[in-house]
Parts: structure tokens; sequence; C-alpha cells
């Protein structure tokens, strides 16, 4: 059955996680009342990007009353909500929820976090330890957050495991203002092509806006179909509300004739990659 | 060089969008700015005009007596054309009564006392106004440290501290930024005759190629004098980044506690904005 999914570019308020729980529940209530089947809101989107030392008090635990809430708005319209997770040995990861139907279904804790020229998450941050697709009501999908798409492995991961919809949620900041748009938007329009068309699936892809301390955040949200067409993509650099129709049985027309997939020679590619781990751990 | 060409059109729209929002968030809608006459301030005030809507930007020109009159004369001018509000603030009272007491000063004190009056009378105006102070310091310059701290460097938000020289003027030019003001040589007009590239002994063209290399494409010296780019001032213009590194971090604090200000107590400017 295809099904609509709305992709919330928005600016979340810096470290004020109940200003903007708010917002997400008055977003979730009117994807509800619209009739949309998904919401996706951006990496981080309950406290906003640069935390930094604020890292751990707008860190939410499994069972906190803000996850539940949002939780309990989900009984018509699942959605995507990214969020900084207290584990029970106290790490803190940059985590994605997949909310439906009142519970919280499946995180992804991000797995790559950058620490390199303007980024410093390691220093703040836990790395994530797996990538899973998961059995959703509308089907299988992965969530992916940011950084993480940047590394193939992870959308081949996702996509192998079974998912046919790939979420990406980021908060990708612009830069290098060139023809008509910024270079970092343009190398992921690459890469989430890339994926979809490589991959089979459909790739949702949720960027914040907004400004920080002076970074800009350029939006551009998407959804690429999986022979590799977008369907939807929200204006550059402000907050928008795009949304778009998956059907699933483009993702199995798709994989039946170009059966990439399929075809992967998965035990000759773990083969190698341990042949070259190992290799390198003998340095 | 295209690695230092910029879309305007981009760029303006995520600097306009900057001032308003970083203004915003701490409930400012307004803004002053000291205009010079030159192209820098004049292309702040024309984003923040655009950004907030003329009548709530001020323009502050603060001439000294030994300013050249061309330099109120064109700040007037891109005022007009932007039909912002301008207050005249004439600084030769003050800066002449304290260096009474120094008559010997250096035309360097004398020049660094003027950007920091103007620095105190834009903050005064800051509070007097409700409005913010938008920078005008171009990357260049705040890379060479060719600036006065606490003076000229001094501001609120900066729309064009990422801009080098070159990318300010192709900025201007696509504000449609009166020619005159885009074609005079630049000066800080501290004393007659004075210009940028005068004193410096280079143009800026040549200090945006290889502040661009070597910053931006973190090339090394070496390799840029191995493309064939003259050794002595691509050497100079490193030395000029290293010792003025101070002037573009807060002042040092010795650490004695466990968590002091700016070393392990880290928050984002725009906390709960």
């Amino acid at each position: 059955m295809p099904f609509t999914v709305r992709l919330a570019q928005l600016s979340p308020v810096l470290g004020d996680v109940q200003a903007n729980l708010e917002r997400h529940l008055e977003l979730i209530g009117q994807a509800q009342a619209d009739g949309v089947d998904l919401i996706v809101l951006p990496e981080m989107s309950l406290c906003g990007y640069h935390v930094r030392d604020l890292a751990a008090e707008v860190a939410l635990r499994r069972g906190s009353r803000e996850l539940g809430a949002i939780a309990a708005a989900t009984q018509g319209t699942a959605a995507v909500v990214g969020f900084v997770e207290e584990l029970p040995g106290f790490e803190l990861c940059v985590a994605a929820g997949y909310f439906e139907a009142g519970s919280l279904l499946h995180v992804h804790h991000k797995v790559y976090l950058p620490t390199y020229g303007m980024f410093d998450e390691q220093r703040y941050f836990a790395n994530g330890t797996r990538i899973r697709a998961f059995e959703s009501r509308l089907g299988p999908m992965a969530m992916l957050v940011c950084e993480d798409i940047w590394h193939p492995s992870a959308p081949m991961i996702a996509a192998h495991d079974g998912a046919h919809v790939l979420i990406v949620l980021a908060n990708s900041p612009a830069r290098g203002p060139r023809d008509g748009t910024w270079e970092t938007e343009q190398a992921y329009d690459g890469m989430l092509r890339t994926y979809a068309e490589l991959f089979g699936s459909y790739v949702v892809f949720v960027n914040r806006v907004g400004y920080e301390d002076g970074v800009h955040f350029w939006g551009g949200s998407r959804v690429i179909a999986p022979d590799g067409q977008e369907l939807v993509r929200a204006p550059i650099g402000e907050e928008a509300f795009v949304e778009a129709t998956l059907d699933p049985d483009d993702v199995r027309r798709v994989r039946i004739a170009t059966p990439l997939l399929a075809d992967e020679n998965l035990d000759l590619t773990i083969r190698e990659l341990t042949r070259i781990r190992d290799e390198r751990t003998e340095h | 060089m295209s690695g230092l060409n910029i879309d305007c059109a981009l760029v303006r729209c995520t600097l306009t969008g900057f001032i308003r929002e970083e203004l915003g968030k701490f409930g400012f809608t307004r803004a002053v700015i000291g205009m010079s006459g030159g192209i820098d301030s004049t292309v702040s005030a024309y984003l923040a005009a655009e950004a907030l809507g003329a009548p709530n930007v001020t323009g502050l020109l603060m001439p000294y007596r030994t300013s050249n009159p061309e330099s109120r004369a064109d700040a007037e001018l891109a005022a007009g054309e932007l039909g912002i509000e301008t207050l005249v603030v004439d600084i030769s009272p003050m800066v002449d009564a304290y260096f009474e007491g120094f008559p010997d000063a250096s035309k360097e004190r004398r020049g660094n006392k003027m950007a920091r009056e103007r620095m105190t009378i834009l903050y005064d105006h800051s509070m007097a106004l409700r409005a913010m102070v938008v920078g005008t310091s171009n990357k260049t310059e705040i890379l060479l440290g060719y600036t006065t701290l606490w003076g000229d460097m001094a501001s609120a938000v900066n729309p064009i501290g990422d801009l080098y020289k070159c990318q300010v003027r192709a900025l201007a030019r696509h504000l449609n930024v009166p020619a005159r003001i885009v074609e005079k040589a630049p000066s800080a007009d501290l004393w007659t005759g004075q210009t940028d590239e005068g004193e410096l002994g280079f143009t800026y063209d040549d200090a945006d190629r290889v502040l661009y290399e070597l910053i931006d494409r973190r090339r090394d010296c070496e390799s840029l004098i191995a493309d064939g780019l003259n050794p002595e001032f691509v050497r100079r213009v490193y030395r000029m980044i290293r010792d003025s590194q101070y002037k573009r971090r807060m002042p040092v604090i010795a650490k004695l506690s466990h968590r002091s200000v700016d070393r392990d107590f880290r928050y984002s400017r725009d906390w709960g904005r």
C-alpha cells in the first residue's frame, strides 16, 4: 500500500527540549489531521546541534516523559525524531527514534561521529554499534544519521538487512556557496541518488535549517525513488514541510528489473573485508 | 582564481538570514553599524538593511578632523541609497583631549585610539537604540591581523567575516553598491594619505590568493613557493597570520580549577535560543 511521508525541515531551539517537544507534538498532531502516514524530523530535532556541554542536560532516557509524550502522539501518524539518548551505562548517543502506534519501535545510534574540521562529536557522544533494518507498519525501514551516509557500508548494510526505505536525518552545515547551491548540497545530492539506485531503495532525507553561532544548515530535504528519480525537494535555507507518496511496489519492481542487491556477492565482500581488517591489525 | 568565486545571490540570502536570525534570537530587530564610506561597512549596511528593513538600521558616521571628507560623503551616499538613518559623531574632541596628555604619541597609537573610540560609541548606541552592533571586518584583514583589537574588530555579529576582500568586492557589485565605493583604494583613513595596500606593501588580490591556498585549501608555504609564488611574500603572509593569532582569541585565562571558561566550559553562544 502506498503511504505518505511528510519531511519536517525545521530549525530547533538549541538546548531547549521542552520548547522543541511542544513543537514536535503540534507537528505530529497536524500530520495526523492531514492524514499523513509518517512524519520525519531532522537529526537532534529535540535539542539542536551544537549542544556541546549541554549534551548530558538534553539527553533523554528510554521511558522518559518526553519520549513517552511523542510515542503517545503517534497513534495514527508514525514519527521519526532526533534526540540525544543516555544509555544505562551513561553513554550519550546521537539517536534517531521511530515511533508508531503509541510506542518507540526502533532506535538507531549514529555510528560515525565526525570529529574533524568544524565537527567535535566524539568529544561529547559515544558511537553507535549497529546498523539494523526493522519492520514497521509501513514496511521494512532503516535509519541513518548524517555522517553515517558518508560511509557507503552503512546504507549497504541497511539495504542487505532488508530495508526498503532508508531514512536519513541530518544536520548538515552549508559550506562552499557556488553555482546556485552549496558544495555540501551537491555532495549529498550525488550520494542520495546513488544510494537509492545502487540499493534499490527509497531514500528519505531530512536536513534542518536555521543558524547556530553563525553556522547555517541548508535544508534541501528530499525523497529519492528506487530508480533514482527525485520525488520532492524542499527549498534551500528555509523552513518547509513537503510530502511524497512512497509505493512499496516500486521497490519490488526496481529490484526485479535491476537485481543488484540479489546479485551481491556477500561472501566475497565479507571475505575480502575480513582479510583487509586482519592485515591492518597485523601492523 | 575559481576557488574564490562565490555565488553572490546565495551568499546574500544566507547573510541576510544570518543577520535576521542571530539578532532575532536575542530579541533584537535593530542594527547599528559604523559606516566609514569603505566597501566593507557599506556591504554590511546593505545586508543589514535588506535583512531588517531600512528603518531598523542606523549608520554611525564617526569622522576625526583629519579624516578624508570623501569618506563621509561616500558613507552618506550609501546611507542615502539605502534610506537608512545616519548619526554623525565627531570623535575629534575626545581623541584630542586624550592625546593632550600624550602629545608625542605615534600615529599608530592615535589610529588605534580612534578605532576604539568608535567602538565605544557604537556600543553606547547599541544600548541607546536597542540595536545590535553589526561587524564590518572581512576575512582577509582578520587573518592578517590588519585590524585594531577591541576596535574595528568589535561587533556582536559579523556577516562578512568569512569573505575575503575580493569576495566582498564581488558581493558589493552584486548588491549594486555605488561604483565609486567599490572601486576606490581601501583605506583605514586613520591618517592622511593612508591606504591599506600602501601600508601592507601588497595588494589584497595577491594576499587573498595566498590566504585561500594556506587556509581554505590547507596548503603549506613550500608548495605555494614551488608553484612559483614569491617566497618572501608567501612567508610574510604566513607570519602575519601566526603573529596575529592573539587577536582572534578571547583573552587567555590562567587555568586553576577543574572547569575554566572557554577551556572545559563549552557552550554555544546561541544556548537556549
